[in-house]
């Protein structure tokens, strides 16, 4: 699993990639109400939004941290995005994506990560 | 100076308090070349006495609706409202108090506001209204808007009949992002030539009915085929009270519902202010612009309403909100739902007919003038008479005999070539005297 | 002895130490009330009105003939409605709101009276305009007093809501640059991380890409980030002065020759006016255009969220794309030029239908002649000296954000006070209410950690503000000693509890619906 400076993560099993946000995200945010996951075949590119994740007070854009093709978002969560608070980092996921470029250059491993939210 | 609490002596005390010597202690960080000593150059304080009396001078210089006979629509309709809506509206907890932030005491505020949301959704036969807009052709402009976002398509087809102000407000705004707009000349009964304009390109056709003309139509088959082409259906309504004797818009297969509301609960008020109604399907319901209430409970489990998918709104989207809205119409909306509380279905019904009733009569009576030809053929309680002279003038001198005849359609728009045609709105409170005094006013005029 | 009445009966209360619920959830003078559609209300009608004369068949299948769904209810009931409502909301006429930004100041009764006078509110916006000439003499009249107030050549009328005369402000410096070619490259709009979210709402609704510029220390705009920024890219900036921190802006001539030096627009966000009116004038520190919010300082009722009204001053380079319609006074009268040919060639269009908002104008210039151009130099004097009396009496007990210098007409505090306490902003906000205050704003500006930002208006007393500075050291203290269920609960003594605002956001309800099997409403 890795992770971005903007709190998403990335986990990899060949050329398909899982992406949500972190607990640290999904705890600032707050109850988390709506989720807008991106449509399959949408094409993203490292660093730019793809999904928007909403809170009662708050509203946060969601950067991929893979370049690809959305294969599916997450569906489950329009029914209930509680699931992204009650489990960020497994069934809270947003969108699976066929990569085009799995390099995790930029992103961090678990413990760099720990480290880096010790610093914020 | 009665607004103003503070003593000499209070001021004093605070100086003190703060540890400044003087008030101008505190207006330290203004720009030497910016600061002005003494007065502006305006009239000095005045006494509510005073105040009245040049106000009421500017009054008087109007004629006022209820003093003539009068047939003004065009967008703005006069009805009777009951004496209890403007007294509850002044109440100190309405009158004066905020937007609900703060739900714990703002209840009032809030369930009221449930109340105007399911009024209007059911008025409109919608399924989801918000909490009032500016105004019917500020709604109009958001609709398009919000048609382009949940279609991803750029482009409006607005029929003949909408109203020319709400036309170019709506082109004013829109095409600012970016957003095109194709506007069919003006037309008295052809809302449906929106059809042959759908194209691949088309976020949503837009019709107005009753129209600016007076034409009632049913849209059912405009909806038809915007759907079938991915388009969205808005349906422009200037005249709320035509909702209680014609097929509401959402019957008709509306997307998207932008009307005036101004016609029940809130006088004419030269222009302002007015009541946007704003009502959509439940599945577009994120893409709304505006405030919205909900349902929710509070920490003892007792039924309360708070603002809710706020996250839509510019005070936490900012630069990515649907809309850069932060006010609605408040105290105009509190206004409408008493005055719909007031009148209820069956009230309502029955006002709608009286207004038809009128408008019928109207017609008769100037149709049988030689040289006036009624181009309306089915209308609610306004319509359009073509006259052998423009419009415009016959109006002035009316006017100049104490008869507001109505609208010409060229005040609207001069370059449509109807400079002879006279738009005529009537509603309960049009009398057969005025009918009367209109009709042989007119045949005159005409002659 | 005769006696007219022989039944005594006692006269001193029973000292009573329990304190039993009621049977049915009333709570005295406080009433329960249900949705007008959950009453009785089906079928009836609150109205007299005539039979008509006609049953509209003539519109053969345009009526309507399925159920509406809308319940009506006799004048008693209604009244009863919507007093027992009325109850449950805080209002200006009953205590403070000491908002930031908002100017919750006393609504005068004069200005209702005035708008409610026929001439005035029974005319209609496209009657011919030699039968409205007192309309239009009013309208221009507040004209001249907002133009000669900011030092500013020209207003635009008719924006509905402040946000509104953003859009219109912006729209107009768009116009503006398109009409010496430069719109192409000039996408970029300048705000201040501080800045309302309308600012960047509107500046990207208008198709501008937002820029962020950075605040110092103090408080108030980075000169330098902000010279860095401006370049021929930049169409405008969007300040606020005095600023939502509520400071004024010491730099703004600064601000303003280096923005106009970049070819670029200074437009001010005029909420905060009533800090300044009558005694700078925005015109003076080079502004462009400045939307004035009528229903912030000149007075006109918030009613619940609205109606607002937001006319925009402008200077002479952006006047002439001022939108329809307006008002010209020349010697045969006052004339209205709604049309963008001719005298309007270079309008950016039009922003409503009809004129605006006509009755707030006349609350507002009522409010304006009431007070003269003395009263209201007074009214900025009272509200700035308000705002830094409290800022004096409570910095020993909170932290202010920015505790050097005056402040102006808000002052603002930031959550550093609370640390260890357990206690957040919004806790301390809820406990407000309890004691009988309506919170301050809460959270903004963004710039300041769990922002306070409190602004009691010139209409608040010494006595109130005694008052509210006294229930806030007392909650204050509470919070530092630890009594933290008194914040956590809050409020206890209102008339809801605390609300569930995930629930209604995650589930949203957003009207009462019939329940199934039942033929009263269509949807």
């Amino acid at each position: 699993m890795h992770f971005s400076k903007d709190h998403e993560w990335v986990r990899l099993d060949g050329d398909v990639a899982t992406v949500g946000i972190t607990k640290f995200a999904a705890d600032a945010l707050g109850d988390v109400v709506f989720v807008e996951t991106p449509d399959a075949g949408k094409v993203v590119t490292k660093g730019d939004g793809f999904a928007v994740v909403e809170s009662v007070k708050a509203a946060s854009d969601v950067y991929a941290p893979v370049s690809g093709e959305v294969i599916e978002g997450n569906a489950a969560l329009a029914g209930a995005p509680e699931t992204v608070n009650a489990d960020p980092e497994g069934e809270g996921w947003f969108a699976k994506i066929k990569v085009s470029d799995a390099s995790t250059e930029g992103l961090m491993d678990r413990a760099a990560y720990d480290a880096f939210l010790a610093t914020l | 100076m009665r607004y103003l609490p503070l003593t000499p002596d209070d001021r004093t005390a605070m100086l003190a308090a703060i540890g400044a010597k003087s008030i101008n202690d505190l207006f330290v960080d203004v720009p030497a070349a910016a600061r002005r000593d003494g007065f502006v150059d305006l009239p000095r304080v005045a006494g509510e006495l005073e105040v009245e009396r040049a106000l009421g001078a500017m009054a008087a210089r109007n004629a006022s609706a209820g003093t003539v006979p009068f047939f003004c629509g065009a967008g703005a309709y006069k009805h009777h409202v009951p004496a209890t809506v403007d007294h509850v509206i002044q109440r100190s907890e309405f009158l004066t108090s905020y937007t609900p932030y703060q739900p714990e005491i703002a209840q009032g505020t809030l369930q009221y506001l449930y109340e105007f949301q399911t009024q209007v959704a059911n008025l409109t036969g919608m399924a989801v209204a918000n909490a009032s807009l500016y105004d019917g052709s500020t709604a109009m402009a958001e609709g398009v808007l919000m048609a382009t976002r949940v279609t991803r398509r750029n482009k409006a087809v607005i029929s003949g009949g909408v109203h020319p102000h709400y036309v170019r407000a709506t082109e004013t705004v829109v095409h600012a992002v970016g957003v095109e707009t194709e506007a069919l000349p003006a037309a008295v009964d052809a809302e449906a030539d929106v059809i042959a304009c759908i194209g691949p390109d088309t976020a949503c056709v837009v019709v107005q009915t009753p129209n600016v003309f007076g034409t009632a139509t049913d849209v059912t088959r405009i909806a038809e085929a915007a759907h079938a082409a991915g388009a969205l259906l808005i349906v422009v309504v200037t005249e709320a009270v035509s909702m209680g004797l014609l097929k509401s818009p959402g019957e008709m297969g509306a997307d998207i519902v932008a009307a005036e509301g101004q016609s029940i609960g809130n006088a004419l008020n030269y222009g302002g202010p007015y009541v946007g109604l704003f009502a959509c399907r439940e599945k577009l319901v994120r893409q709304m612009p505006g405030r919205l209430c909900g349902e929710t409970v509070d920490a003892d489990g007792t039924r309360g309403f708070v603002l809710t998918l706020s996250t839509r709104e510019q005070h936490i989207r900012r630069d990515k909100a649907t809309s850069n809205i932060c006010t609605n119409s408040g105290l105009c909306s509190l206004a409408f739902t008493i005055h719909m509380s007031l009148l209820g279905e069956t009230g309502l019904r029955k006002l709608a007919l009286l207004n038809h009733e009128k408008a019928l009569a109207t017609r008769d009576a100037l149709a049988a003038i030689p040289g006036v030809e009624v181009l309306t053929p089915r209308f609610f309680n306004e319509f359009a008479v073509k006259l052998p002279k423009p419009a415009a003038e016959v109006v002035e001198a009316l006017a100049g005999h104490r008869i507001l005849a109505g609208v010409p359609y060229s005040r609207l728009a001069p370059a449509a070539g109807m400079d002879d045609v006279l738009l005529v709105a009537t509603t309960e409170v049009t009398t057969d005297a005025d009918i009367k005094i209109l009709a042989s006013a007119l045949a005159t005029a005409c002659a | 002895m005769s006696s007219m009445n022989t039944v005594g009966r006692p006269t001193t209360p029973n000292r009573v130490e329990s304190k039993p619920a009621t049977l049915t959830g009333g709570r005295g003078l406080l009433q329960n009330e249900h949705l007008i559609f959950e009453g009785d209300g089906w079928g009836k009608t609150g109205v007299d009105l005539p039979e008509p004369k006609t049953d509209g068949s003539d519109l053969g299948d345009l009526v309507r003939r399925d159920p509406i769904g809308l319940p009506g209810l006799s004048e008693p009931e209604t009244m009863r409605h919507y007093v027992r409502l009325s109850q449950k909301n805080h209002a200006i006429d009953l205590a403070i709101y000491p908002l930031g930004s908002c100017t919750m100041k006393h609504n005068p009764r004069l200005n209702e009276k005035m708008a409610r006078l026929p001439g005035f509110a029974d005319i209609h916006p496209l009657q011919p305009t030699s039968t409205v000439q007192g309309a239009l003499e009013l309208m221009d009249t507040l004209a001249h007093w907002l133009k000669t107030l900011t030092g500013m050549p020209a207003v635009a009328l008719s924006p509905k809501a402040g946000a509104h005369g953003e859009l219109c402000g912006l729209m107009a410096i768009r116009a503006a640059h398109e009409a010496s070619g430069q719109h192409a490259q000039r996408r970029k709009v300048l705000v201040p991380t501080s800045a309302h979210g309308t600012n960047p709402a509107t500046a990207a609704f208008v198709g501008y890409t937002v820029v962020e510029v950075a605040q110092t220390d103090d408080g108030r705009v980075d000169v330098a980030d902000l010279a860095s920024k401006l370049g021929d890219d930049v169409a405008a900036i969007m300040v606020t002065n005095p600023n939502t921190c509520g400071l004024f802006e010491r730099d703004i001539l600064e601000i303003s020759r280096l923005t106009h030096e970049a070819g670029a627009y200074f437009y001010c966000d005029g909420a905060n006016f009533n800090a300044i009116v009558g005694r700078v004038r925005p015109g003076d520190l080079g502004v462009d255009a400045m939307h004035i919010n009528l229903h912030k300082t000149f007075s006109t009722p918030h009613g619940g969220g609205g109606p607002g009204a937001g006319p925009v001053v402008l200077s002479e380079a952006l006047a002439p794309f001022a939108p329809a319609p307006w008002v010209v006074h020349d010697a045969d009268g006052y004339r209205l030029i709604e049309r963008e040919e001719d005298e309007a060639a270079q309008a950016f269009g039009r922003l409503c239908a009809f004129q605006g908002q006509m009755g707030m104008y006349t609350r507002a210039l009522s409010y304006m002649m009431s007070h003269g151009s003395d009263g209201l130099r007074q009214v900025a004097e009272d509200a700035v000296l308000n705002a830094n009396y409290i800022k004096a009496r409570l910095s020993d007990v909170m932290s202010a954000a920015f505790p050097e210098g005056p402040c102006m007409h808000e002052a603002l505090f930031d959550d550093e006070w609370l640390k260890g306490t357990d206690i957040t902003t919004l806790d301390f906000a809820k406990a407000m209410i309890d004691e009988g205050f309506h919170p301050m704003t809460m959270y903004f500006p963004l710039v300041v950690h769990g922002a306070m930002l409190i602004e009691p208006t010139e209409t608040e007393s010494k006595q109130e503000l005694d008052r509210f500075i006294h229930a806030m050291r007392l909650l204050a203290q509470a919070a530092k000693a630890g009594d933290v269920e008194r914040f956590k609960g809050a409020p206890f003594h209102a008339p809801m509890k605390r609300m569930d605002e995930t629930r209604a956001a995650r589930q949203p309800i957003l009207r009462w619906t019939a329940p199934e099997g039942s033929n009263i409403a269509a949807e």
